[in-house]
């Protein structure tokens, strides 16, 4: 076996300086009836080739988004990643290296993340970020119990423009805690009166904007009325691409931004893994999850970078911590600023005006195909369209007869909700202006 | 622009002992001072080439952004020798052996990476048409298929995202069937031995956390469990093999005690690296177990991440596994999303993440799967015990072992008794490890055991590795011995720092960069 180093011979050899004469003499405490004989019913060893062979069959039964004109969304975007992302992930340092427990010898790693909350702090308009989140809907999660503790109330209201994965994800983690909470109807028409439900029991609101409709909200007046009866706003972005044409939640007022850092320097891949970024006020970061790297001093006065207020981690604190997170998404977050650093302020708002710019055009161009309604008044790159039938129909005919990637139908994420007629569509810098075309024409002739 | 405050300044309490010589850069050689992008950055510039905007339209309404955001850019040249520069700062295990106890650093195949990164599994849309993505479903339902027969289990679910994510979907699935049999008992049992998730992880859902307490051969008893349960205890959460690096004896006895109660057993599996192919966790009796891909299958730990917990679950707890998950039909893989696709017998208890899982880290641990082979898998934790056990035989003479009446699995756990009267702490010794080249081990964990050295070798280690590791740690502790504690209390001299001051970062927390006040 390619991985294993040890020999026939080392292994007598040291099983003897151990002084046992099999293997399973230490597996001794296992009781001897639980010791397997037969090995477990899978196949067994193959060399490299062969396991490229069945993987690659399966891959090429998906059909990918380069392959297609491609218009999902819906809290995953495909954007490009610079190859140097990928090639500077890869590095055996970055990839091969644990948890950063000894600064010493993991300054690399550190550096990263401490460069990492600088950038998500900034782009988010907020004093501090922590070093990632598994993703945005668990770090959302994770906002609504920091709320409660630090509101010490326990009813969260979760605006119906939050992603419904994400509303799903603090309602289980709520349901399971005995927490509230009161989850708007969708809010297709951006009608809601969220104001209406906060109350003097109310820990937080959480808005997300672009919600998943794509409508960007305006969140001042939210946090204002959150804030007058003692409340948080939590705030969702999960395409932060939007953040280089919008203003960010923080001078907005929001009290914690969660955001899905997926769309820079991390590809697609089915859902995951993918990087939560997670940022508050300095005023809360003892009630923070997560890790945090921090600046330091070494013996000889250096600079240097260590984990730190890790008295509101798991390890310290046990069932007292501010949460259970241990492994977050680390290289993710590594590509993120990566890739965020390759764009620089000036190359994330050029990446944000062609996204919106190609969002536009085909926004415009689909409100055009009689029977079809755009209806989004504000979009950053991703709206909603009335069909005059079913979307999922419509999405898979798409797929199967034209090799077009429409969108994603409302349907997907709220079942049952009675929104079969609506779609997602968007539109990134990947799109070409043929595939753009395409879509438009696919659309109107399959209507 | 170079970095000023990482530039070395001959200081009153270099000693030159240590410091053979300055340089004026602040480098050693190959190891070089680097920046922050903050400070070599500039706001104009971008290492990405994209086409101008036309730019004559907007839909943004009010909210354009006003503001600049203060995120430097650098071009590629400057990206790349940034990231290059950083990464040589870390130790990594491409680079040395990396024994840290109970992360299970072994190798990772670079096959793995390969096959992440076809464009079929990672250029693919969660939401797609389901038609769209059948093979990616397949791999979802082949790792759990694998997951499964190695656990000996009835289920599993597939997304959560790390560890501590495992442990609270399964803790969550237990929640849910007390509740489904109408049962109140918040109580979980957790041995002090227990890795700190676990009582996170608990309390995080309302369950009140009862401490057992450790026996004096780092092992748990089946009386001390039936001492602690009474009515109001509905799980007990253990690590098996547990974190002293010992197979529970009683475990079986300890999981029947349990369920005599009504409740239910959870197992933490960050140490299923010492028994995959050898035994079965389902045969002793556990309810529910995660899985951590980026330990036993090889997904690369990435500098704290991200990982992948898939749980598994037993006949009783089945049921109750959180959306999505992949059922089998007509051997066609069907994705069940939403309450309303459900049959009868599934009852879901809710969804813990957006999308399914980790598909990256199923793509690489399917790689490693495939490339073991059931012969392979259970060779790999034999070699791995087996190395555990090596460098203990090697070691036990000259260091202690708290618990030297049992085995070892696939990890050694030594106290600092054979430090006394040294001067040397764990700690001292863990950085005098750094001089020599290595990752120190696990410190100070599990808590059970005064100055607790853990190591995990794992079954990547040659033989000549492992001796060398050995004779490394013999020299140090004939060394701490010989009375030579400057080495130990003074490391690391060699490392691109030398110790950190933790205290200073903790009291005033300096957690991003900001741009320094102008000088007078």
């Amino acid at each position: 076996m390619r991985y294993l180093p040890l020999t026939a011979s080392d292994r007598a050899e040291m099983l003897a300086r151990i002084g046992v004469a099999e293997i399973d003499a230490l597996y001794a405490d296992v009781p001897a009836d639980e010791l397997l004989v037969e090995l477990p019913d899978l196949p067994r060893a193959r060399g490299e080739m062969e396991v490229e062979r069945i993987m690659s069959r399966m891959a090429a039964k998906n059909l990918t988004a380069s392959a297609a004109p491609f218009f999902c969304g819906a809290g995953a975007y495909k954007h490009h990643v610079p190859a140097t992302v990928d090639h500077l992930i890869q590095r055996s340092e970055f990839l091969t290296s644990y948890t950063p427990y000894q600064p010493e010898i993991t300054q690399g790693t550190l550096q990263v993340l401490f460069e990492f909350q600088t950038q998500v702090a900034n782009l988010l308009g907020m004093e501090v970020a922590n070093a990632s989140m598994y993703d945005g809907s668990t770090g959302t999660g994770e906002a609504v119990l920091m709320a409660h503790r630090i509101t010490k109330r326990r009813k969260a209201v979760l605006s119906g423009g939050l992603h419904p994965h994400y509303a799903e994800v603090v309602a289980t983690l709520s349901k399971m805690a005995s927490d509230a909470v009161v989850r708007m109807a969708p809010d297709v028409g951006g009608g809601e009166d969220l104001l209406e439900q906060i109350d003097k029991e109310t820990s937080c609101v959480v808005v997300q904007s672009p919600d998943v409709f794509g409508r960007i909200v305006d969140l001042a007046p939210i946090a204002e009325k959150a804030h007058a009866v003692g409340a948080l706003l939590v705030a969702v972005v999960t395409e932060v691409v939007a953040l280089g044409a919008i203003e960010p939640p923080g001078p907005q007022g929001a009290d914690i931004v969660v955001a899905e850092g997926q769309s820079l320097g991390n590809p697609l891949g089915f859902g995951g893994p993918y990087v939560g970024l997670f940022a508050t006020r300095s005023k809360y970061v003892r009630q923070m999850p997560g890790r945090l790297c921090g600046e330091t001093v070494d013996a000889e006065g250096k600079r240097g970078f260590v984990l730190t207020l890790s008295t509101r981690e798991q390890h310290i604190r046990r069932e007292k911590a501010t949460s259970n997170i241990c492994t977050n998404a680390g290289l993710c977050a590594t590509a993120f600023s990566m890739h965020l650093t390759l764009l620089g302020e000036a190359g994330l708002s050029r990446m944000a005006a062609l996204n919106h710019e190609a969002a536009i055009e085909v926004a415009e161009a689909l409100a055009q195909v009689p029977g079809v309604e755009v209806l989004n008044d504000t979009f950053f790159n991703e709206f909603t369209v009335k069909l005059p039938g079913d979307a999922t129909a419509l999405v898979e005919k798409l797929a199967r007869d034209e090799g077009i990637l429409a969108g994603v139908p409302v349907s997907r994420l709220l079942p049952g909700a009675g929104l079969d007629d609506l779609l997602l569509v968007a539109v990134t810098e990947c799109s070409t202006a043929d595939d753009r075309a395409a879509l438009v024409a696919a659309i109107s002739e399959a209507l | 622009m170079l970095n000023d405050k990482g530039r070395s300044t001959r200081s009153e309490t270099t000693d030159e002992a240590d410091m053979t010589a300055s340089t004026f850069t602040g480098a050693k050689a190959l190891d070089v001072e680097e920046a922050l992008i903050f400070e070599i950055g500039r706001a104009e510039v971008t290492g990405v080439d994209l086409p101008a905007p036309k730019g004559a339209k907007s839909r943004l309404g009010a909210h354009a952004r006003k503001a600049p955001l203060d995120l430097p850019g650098l071009a590629e040249p400057e990206a790349v020798r940034h990231y290059v520069r950083l990464s040589r700062k870390n130790y990594s295990i491409d680079a040395g052996l990396y024994p840290l106890g109970s992360c299970t650093m072994k190798h990772n195949p670079r096959l793995n990476e390969k096959m992440a990164r076809l464009p079929g599994f990672s250029d693919v849309h969660p939401l797609q048409p389901v038609g769209t993505v059948e093979g990616a479903l397949d791999v979802v339902a082949e790792v759990g298929r694998w997951l499964v027969e190695l656990t000996g289990m009835a289920a599993v679910a597939m997304s959560p995202k790390a560890g501590a994510h495992g442990e609270l979907a399964g803790m969550m699935a237990i929640k849910a069937a007390l509740q489904a049999r109408g049962l109140d008992k918040p109580v979980v049992l957790v041995p002090e031995s227990a890795h700190g998730t676990n009582p996170a992880s608990a309390a995080l859902i309302g369950f009140e956390v009862r401490p057992i307490p450790a026996r004096a051969d780092g092992t748990v008893r089946v009386e001390d469990v039936r001492a602690a349960i009474d009515d109001r205890v509905g799980a007990l959460m253990l690590t098996n093999p547990n974190t002293c690096g010992i197979f529970e004896p009683e475990v079986a006895e300890i999981a029947a005690a349990i369920h005599e109660a009504g409740g239910y057993f959870y197992a933490d599996g960050a140490n299923f690296n010492a028994i995959v192919g050898k035994v079965r966790p389902g045969d002793f009796g556990v309810d529910a177990m995660h899985i951590n891909l980026h330990k036993t299958f090889s997904t690369p730990h990435g500098g704290g991440g991200p990982g992948a917990g898939p749980v598994v679950l037993s006949e009783r707890l089945a049921a109750f596994a959180p959306l999505p998950f992949v059922r089998m039909e007509k051997g066609r893989p069907v994705l069940v999303e939403d309450a309303s696709q459900t049959r009868a017998g599934e009852t879901p208890y809710g969804r813990l993440t957006a999308f399914h899982g980790q598909m990256g880290m199923f793509t690489r641990a399917l790689a490693y799967m495939l490339s073991h082979g059931s012969d392979g898998l259970r060779q790999a934790s034999e070699d791995a015990v087996l190395s555990a056990n090596y460098v203990r035989a090697c070691l036990e003479d000259l260091m202690t072992l708290p618990f030297p009446d049992h085995p070892s699995m696939h990890e050694v756990l030594f106290d600092d008794r054979f430090l006394e009267g040294t001067g040397v702490t764990t700690l001292d010794f863990a950085k005098a490890m750094i001089d020599e080249g290595y990752h120190p081990m696990t410190m100070y964990f599990p808590l059970v055991v005064h100055g607790a050295m853990l190591i995990e070798p794992t079954e990547s280690e040659s033989k000549a590795s492992l001796d060398l590791f050995v004779a490394t740690l013999r020299d140090l502790t004939l060394a701490a011995k010989a009375g030579d504690t400057d080495r130990f209390t003074r490391a690391p001299r060699f490392a691109p720092r030398r110790r950190l001051d933790e205290t200073r970062a903790a009291r005033a927390p300096k957690l991003k960069w900001e741009k320094p006040v102008a000088a007078e």
